[in-house]
């Protein structure tokens, strides 16, 4: 693959397509999909609702949801593949940061429990230990009375503080790559820019690779090194964040750059819709809406086509695009 | 904590208290006269009336209501017009046996409705779903009577192996009452065969009373389950890593009873009520029974005393299933204040 | 129309609204169906307690009189209380639930305590308590199945008319000068429809399976009335040896609250279709 560190990576998606089937029909939420993690590196992957962002989460983490198949490809974390090897231990080796931090905790059980739980079956150890290591995290993730969080129930939290509260119990088991599903947009601004920053911090310390999900450049930039920008289940560009950012070149991701400057990703300036999961357009899955599209762009569905420092791109006429 | 339960506690007397008056507008108001009543169809209207002022029925209306109050709060239920001694004292020997019977049946069909509605959400519109529906909607169509007279006829009469009807075998006797519960009593007294035997006699009842609560439960902890099944925190809790027994017989389970607690109280009317029908086919000499003899010999102190009795108890069960929802999730004791 | 459909896909509740209409039909023409119509009043000494054959699928009964006829001529008193409590529960529990729900301050309060009050009344002991005041009878078991039945309607209406009255239309009907009688019959009835639909449904059932009980500790339907709880309760003292007796007059109860039972829960299912998906 193009986009690689030092080494393997830690986690390498390649050509996962994932299928559901529904009342309408077999929806190809993902197909082929590739991309890597480098060990120590972060990721972003990028797109739109509907792209196929959480089902590709949702793949990775080993929760697919009833219906799903896995017609090809593989998810290969430390060379091993998570989607048939179901050794339970990968689990504690990726550490899950969730989306909304009001609704991923139980209310009925005390914080501690909850993650004391998790590190019971995934972390070694007796429980004092876990709670000591959990204290200490607490503080690292700057929660105010880290020794008193433990007995607290979820709702005596801000959503800020839970959000630092998820972080810790992501890192609890000493994970090798940390999973973020859009962990910020739940939380006002200002709570944003330093949960980001935390993230930030604490994987660079402690060596962690992240992968993290976001519909909002801004925020990828401000967290991933790499960049994947996901279209229709389908990655359209690869590369390093700066040079995908100020150089795109993929038609879709020039177009939702230049008519989005805040960056955050909304095709209201393309026209024409998302297409539905379960008719998807042959070829190019872009290509009906894409104003650089010609004839065979419906034909065969174009590859990633690795470019220079890093980067790939899956449009063979983006350098025409370009011009035009 | 004790704030919430005292508020529960006054919160539930005003219903009582319409409870009070309402056994007395029901028993003197509607069409038909008490007097004549107790003094039997071949009375003579002297005799009526000299009953109407001995009763104090020759009253205004309201200050006949001002005594039974009076007479209520104060704890004089007066005496059975049938049997001649102080209500309160028959009730208190038939009371424990009801309650150890509708508890018994409570506990079964928590104990088999929970783990059946929890299966049927997991196999979500899947057979074993299917299934359990129409055992839940089936346990609620089942005429009590009816299946009291074919487990009779099935276990105690063709095979012989649980006992037709009573509370305990005449012969083996009773242990001293102490509880008036006789599982409870009988294991104080070292006794196990008596402790069998009383098991034994509840079975039949005991699984007659229990299946529409049973099919409620099984029926609300599914739903529970479902809306629980499709929150955020479960497919947190599952990319986390947690085990699946654990997740949903704890974890989940949890949330989900909590709706399933609530129902709990309203059933527990439903059981007095059924119980009164199991009581009479089983001759188990409970309240039921009671009432319906007050009915029959028209014994209207003691009907007032055990509708009041009842009132009481299913009161004191919805207090209770307050305080058990505010144990099972915090929230609740903070966010009712 | 979209919801009958949707009730059409459901096996379950399809299988109870057959049960329902089956119950309808033999209710309808019980005197054409049922193999000998005067058993309803008759009796034959003369064959009493004969087990079921081709003659009497069903069996006779204490009297000698055909238990299948009077299972089929039972259907019909059964049906025609259930209409006739659901629909008086209908007609105190529906005004007070809107009024309740509708107003805010003493009289709201005053009426929803009422109805807490009629909750918490034991059922079956008030209709027994009624029964013994008034005749025993049919029309006492109904009138006080009515009055036992009443509270969950109002409690139901009263919810809904809540839940709507905070609803934006309702205010906007408000500003263009609606009365308030309109807008309660015209728009919050139709409205709560659904709800109360299920809540009747149910209550059939549920109607049906009291009024037996009823019929069975002897302060409901009178004799020689073919009821069914009735008839269960005439078993009584011929067991074991006729257990065809109490069998198949307990077995129509079964089936016909079934029905009903399964056909709410299919509307149920209908009205709350969150519970229809599945996310795991």
């Amino acid at each position: 693959m193009s986009i690689m560190g030092e080494g393997r990576p830690v986690l390498s998606v390649e050509n996962l397509a994932v299928h559901i089937r529904t009342d309408a029909g077999v929806a190809r939420i993902l197909d082929d999909v590739t991309f890597a993690v480098p060990r120590g590196g972060a990721l972003g992957v990028v797109g739109e609702s509907g792209c196929g962002k959480s089902t590709l989460l949702r793949a990775i983490l080993g929760i697919l949801p009833r219906g799903a198949t896995v017609p090809k490809g593989a998810v290969l974390f430390e060379d091993r593949d998570i989607l048939t090897d179901r050794a339970a231990s990968a689990r504690g080796r990726i550490g899950f940061i969730p989306q909304d931090p009001y609704l991923s905790l139980n209310p009925v059980f005390r914080a501690g429990d909850q993650f004391l739980e998790i590190m019971r079956r995934h972390a070694p150890g007796s429980r004092r230990d876990h709670r000591d290591t959990l204290v200490e995290l607490f503080r690292a993730v700057q929660l105010p009375d880290p020794g008193g969080a433990l007995a607290k129930y979820p709702h005596q939290f801000s959503g800020g503080q839970r959000q630092r509260l998820l972080i810790a119990a992501a890192l609890a088991c000493e994970p090798a790559l940390v999973v973020a599903d859009e962990p910020t947009t739940a939380l006002d601004v200002t709570t944003q820019r330093e949960i980001l920053g935390l993230l930030r911090q604490l994987t660079t310390e402690r060596g962690l690779s992240l992968l993290f999900v976001t519909h909002d450049f801004g925020v990828l930039a401000a967290v991933c090194d790499q960049v994947a920008v996901l279209y229709a289940g389908r990655v359209a560009e690869t590369g390093p964040t700066r040079a995908v950012l100020d150089d795109p070149q993929h038609p879709y991701a020039r177009m939702l750059l230049a008519c989005h400057p805040d960056r955050a990703v909304d095709l209201l300036g393309i026209p024409g819709t998302v297409p539905a999961a379960t008719a998807q357009p042959p070829g190019c899955r872009f290509h009906p809406r894409c104003p650089a599209s010609r004839a065979d762009c419906a034909g065969v569905p174009p590859p990633l086509l690795p470019l220079a420092a890093g980067r790939a791109v899956a449009c063979p006429y983006h350098a025409e695009a370009m011009l035009g | 904590m004790a704030r919430y339960i005292l508020r529960r506690v006054l919160l539930a007397l005003p219903a009582l208290f319409g409870l009070v008056l309402l056994t007395f507008v029901l028993t003197r108001v509607i069409p038909g006269d008490p007097a004549a009543t107790l003094a039997g169809d071949s009375a003579t209207p002297a005799q009526i009336a000299d009953i109407r002022a001995r009763y104090g029925l020759d009253r205004p209306i309201w200050e006949q209501a001002l005594v039974h109050v009076k007479q209520v709060l104060t704890g004089d239920l007066g005496s059975s017009i049938f049997s001649g001694r102080p209500v309160i004292e028959e009730i208190g020997f038939r009371l424990p046996a009801t309650l150890e019977l509708t508890f018994f049946a409570l506990f079964l069909a928590t104990a088999i409705g929970i783990p059946l509605g929890v299966v049927a959400a997991l196999n979500h519109n899947g057979p074993v779903d299917q299934l359990v529906r129409l055992i839940s909607v089936g346990g609620l169509a089942i005429a009590s009577f009816w299946l009291a007279l074919m487990l009779q006829l099935v276990f105690a009469m063709e095979w012989d192996v649980l006992p037709l009807r009573g509370r305990v075998e005449v012969e083996l006797g009773t242990p001293p009452l102490r509880t008036g519960f006789l599982l409870i009593d009988s294991l104080l007294a070292g006794r196990l065969d008596q402790f069998r035997d009383a098991l034994w006699h509840l079975v039949l009842p005991a699984v007659t009373l229990c299946l529409p609560g049973l099919a409620s439960i099984a029926r609300f902890t599914r739903s529970g389950m479902l809306e629980m099944l499709q929150k955020d925190f479960v497919l947190y809790a599952r990319a986390a890593g947690y085990g699946r027994f654990r997740l949903y017989a704890i974890y989940v389970l949890r949330n989900a009873v909590t709706v399933t607690v609530t129902q709990i109280g309203l059933l527990f009317g439903a059981l007095i009520s059924g119980a009164v029908a199991v009581e009479a086919i089983y001759d188990w000499p409970g309240l039921g029974t009671y009432a319906v003899q007050a009915i029959l010999s028209a014994d209207y102190k003691a009907l007032l005393a055990v509708t009041l009795v009842v009132g009481v108890v299913y009161a004191a069960v919805n207090v209770l299933v307050d305080v058990v929802q505010a144990l099972v999730d915090p929230r609740v004791a903070e966010d009712i204040r | 129309m979209i919801a009958l459909r949707r009730l059409l896909r459901d096996p379950v509740a399809c299988f109870g609204l057959l049960l329902v209409l089956g119950a309808l039909f033999i209710a309808l023409f019980a005197p054409w169906i049922a193999p000998y119509p005067e058993d309803a009043y008759e009796s034959h000494i003369m064959q009493r307690l004969r087990p079921p054959s081709a003659e009497f699928p069903f069996g006779t009964d204490n009297l000698g009189r055909d238990i299948l006829s009077r299972v089929i001529l039972g259907t019909r008193s059964a049906l025609v209380v259930a209409v006739a409590v659901v629909g008086a529960s209908l007609l105190i529990g529906v005004p007070i639930g809107l009024l309740a729900g509708w107003r805010d301050g003493w009289l709201s309060d005053v009426l929803m305590r009422l109805t807490d009050v009629f909750l918490a009344v034991p059922q079956l002991i008030l209709a027994l308590a009624l029964g013994q005041l008034l005749a025993p009878g049919l029309s006492t078991a109904m009138l006080a199945l009515a009055l036992t039945y009443w509270p969950f309607f109002a409690r139901t209406v009263y919810a809904e008319t809540r839940r709507l009255r905070t609803a934006l239309f309702v205010d906007a009907l408000a500003g263009i000068g609606a009365s308030t009688t309109r807008i309660l019959l015209l728009h919050v009835l139709p409205n709560a429809a659904p709800a109360i639909l299920i809540r009747a449904t149910i209550g059939m059932g549920f109607t049906i399976l009291t009024a037996a009980l009823l019929g069975f500790l002897g302060v409901g339907a009178a004799p020689p009335s073919p009821d069914w709880g009735l008839a269960v309760a005439e078993a009584r003292q011929h067991l074991p040896e006729a257990w065809w007796f109490p069998t198949f007059p307990g077995l129509a109860i079964l089936l016909l609250v079934l029905g009903f039972n399964l056909l709410g829960d299919g509307l149920r299912d209908i009205a709350d279709p969150r519970l229809r998906r599945s996310r795991h």
